[in-house]
């Protein structure tokens, strides 16, 4: 997956927080709905249909991504601030590619 | 007769388009309007304007990122990359995407940022030309005009640049297609006016290369072009043409004094 | 060129107008019917055929598309998001869509809040349906129509 992602998670909060946690990543999300021009073929489904944040290796939210999703998919998401540590986030394709990000954060 | 039907009922369509907001009078849209001249940002939707003010949020700014990266990879024989010859982009590349397209003294011809690039990567870089729209084009192109990003339009129409600003104020003029339309007469005579469910901007190019929802990807002014000419039933030019360059300039000046937008996001 | 009065050919032509008409309205019927049958069938699969109450859910849709591409939406669920009561789902459905299913999100305590934004993509004007699964196995349900056009000109 060629697929640039990014989120923005603030640096850093205080515990009892609830922050916003924004992620957008490049991908067409083909839906396997559109016609190649030349061949009236149809082009293959190939979306991103997971997403999954973890923070210090627990899972704290995702979503199953279905092709009405649209191409360059965003999500945002609320997280509630514990403690200090690494967030990790994984996008994963139709064939089973996954393309991953950490963002650190710091609690005072 | 049948061809005149048409004409006739392409323009009536238009022109008997019910005004869709109070344009003009109510609103205040700061730097996105100068005197009559407005942004495509003020006939966008709320939820549009919205995803297109947060620069996290703004998917065409993926391909500024990507701009980012190319700009210091190494490519072509020559061993170099932009950044070799061009440092740091936020000094150098300052004023291209409020002044561009300009003449080139050194080829004697109007030149638009695309085709500056790939005169680049083929004369300096050695290294193969990029395809109009490719991502590597649109990300170097997007990256460029984001440093001017907030100035004002400031393209040059005298001197040298005169010739073709005359032929593109021809070409915004003429008529062609079978629905025999000219670019004025949407965004002109009817900007603000309704075209079945859209709002008629004024075209402007201050935002490109934009973010289409309809494209769901970047895409370049020519690319537009390219679009328009094919809905009034025109034969297109090529992306990088003469005709569609000199259009720029005419386009571009029709927007001096908005900000440059780029990456802007549109329908 | 045309006589006065009523002709044989207004007369087949309302005749043929009216087949016509008949046979669109049946063939609208059924699509509708054919719509929610895909849409209750991707709710079943989904959170199953237990009962759905109104309210806590709020939707955030535009009321008119800017384009069908890519509709901004923002869905939240009134709960306290304790260990022993928060919101472990909420499924998306666009009932008109070639398929019904749009997006499953899935909460946890952690998350504070239930609330979560993306784009989706719409076919056409129709209803957005979220289903909000509870920790206790109930089930609300909320929808919104949205307005998505046919644009003027190369949209």
């Amino acid at each position: 997956m060629a697929s640039k992602p990014r989120v923005r998670v603030p640096k850093k909060a205080k515990a009892g927080d609830i922050i916003t946690i924004k992620s957008l990543i490049s991908h067409k999300m083909e839906t396997g709905q559109r016609k190649d021009k030349k061949t009236g073929e149809k082009i293959p489904r190939l979306i991103i249909n997971k997403f999954v944040c973890k923070f210090n290796g627990k899972v704290v939210f995702s979503s199953d991504w279905h092709p009405a999703v649209s191409a360059n998919p965003y999500m945002a998401f609320s997280y509630k601030v514990v403690e200090s540590g690494e967030f990790e986030f994984a996008w994963t394709d139709d064939a089973g590619e996954t393309v991953s990000k950490k963002a650190k954060l710091t609690v005072s | 007769m049948k061809r005149k039907a048409l004409v006739l009922a392409g323009i009536g369509a238009v022109a008997l388009a019910v005004p869709s907001v109070m344009t003009f009078a109510a609103e205040d849209w700061g730097k996105y309007q100068v005197g009559d001249t407005r942004s495509g940002y003020t006939f966008a939707k709320t939820e549009t304007r919205a995803i297109q003010d947060d620069d996290f949020e703004n998917p065409g700014m993926l391909w500024v990122e990507h701009g980012e990266e190319l700009w210091e990879t190494v490519d072509g024989e020559a061993q170099k990359s932009c950044k070799s010859c061009h440092a740091d982009a936020s000094d150098t590349m300052k004023t291209v995407g409020s002044t561009y397209p300009v003449v080139a003294k050194d080829i004697g011809k109007l030149e638009n940022v695309e085709n500056r690039i790939n005169r680049c990567r083929t004369d300096n870089m050695k290294a193969k030309p990029w395809k109009y729209d490719s991502r590597n084009m649109l990300g170097m192109v997007s990256y460029v005009k984001r440093q001017s990003y907030g100035q004002p339009m400031n393209v040059k129409i005298d001197g040298d640049a005169a010739s073709w600003f005359k032929k593109g104020e021809e070409f915004y003029n003429q008529r062609r297609g079978q629905l025999d339309m000219a670019c004025k007469h949407c965004h002109v005579d009817n900007a603000g006016n309704m075209i079945r469910a859209n709002t008629l901007s004024q075209g402007q190019g201050n935002g490109f290369p934009t973010y289409r929802l309809k494209w769901q990807k970047p895409g370049s002014l020519h690319r537009r072009f390219r679009g328009c000419n094919k809905q009034v039933r025109a034969k297109p030019y090529k992306t990088g043409s003469d005709e569609y360059l000199a259009l720029e300039l005419y386009v571009m000046y029709r927007g001096q004094g908005l900000p440059v937008e780029t990456p802007a996001v549109r329908n | 060129m045309k006589k006065s009065g009523f002709s044989r050919r207004n007369a087949l032509e309302l005749i043929g107008g009216g087949v016509v008409t008949a046979l669109l309205a049946g063939t609208f019927a059924t699509s509708a019917q054919a719509d929610a049958k895909l849409l209750a069938e991707a709710i079943k699969k989904a959170v199953g055929d237990g009962a759905m109450k109104e309210g806590k859910i709020t939707l955030d849709l535009p009321e008119i598309a800017e384009n069908g591409n890519t509709v901004p939406v923002g869905v939240s669920v009134d709960s306290p998001m304790t260990d022993a009561d928060y919101v472990k789902s909420v499924h998306l459905f666009a009932e008109k869509n070639p398929a019904a299913d749009v997006a499953s999100i899935h909460f946890t305590p952690a998350s504070g809040v239930a609330k979560a934004a993306l784009r989706i993509r719409m076919a056409g004007t129709q209803n957005i349906v979220a289903v909000a699964e509870m920790s206790d196995g109930t089930l609300y349900t909320a929808e919104k129509l949205v307005k998505v056009t046919i644009g003027g000109c190369g949209g």
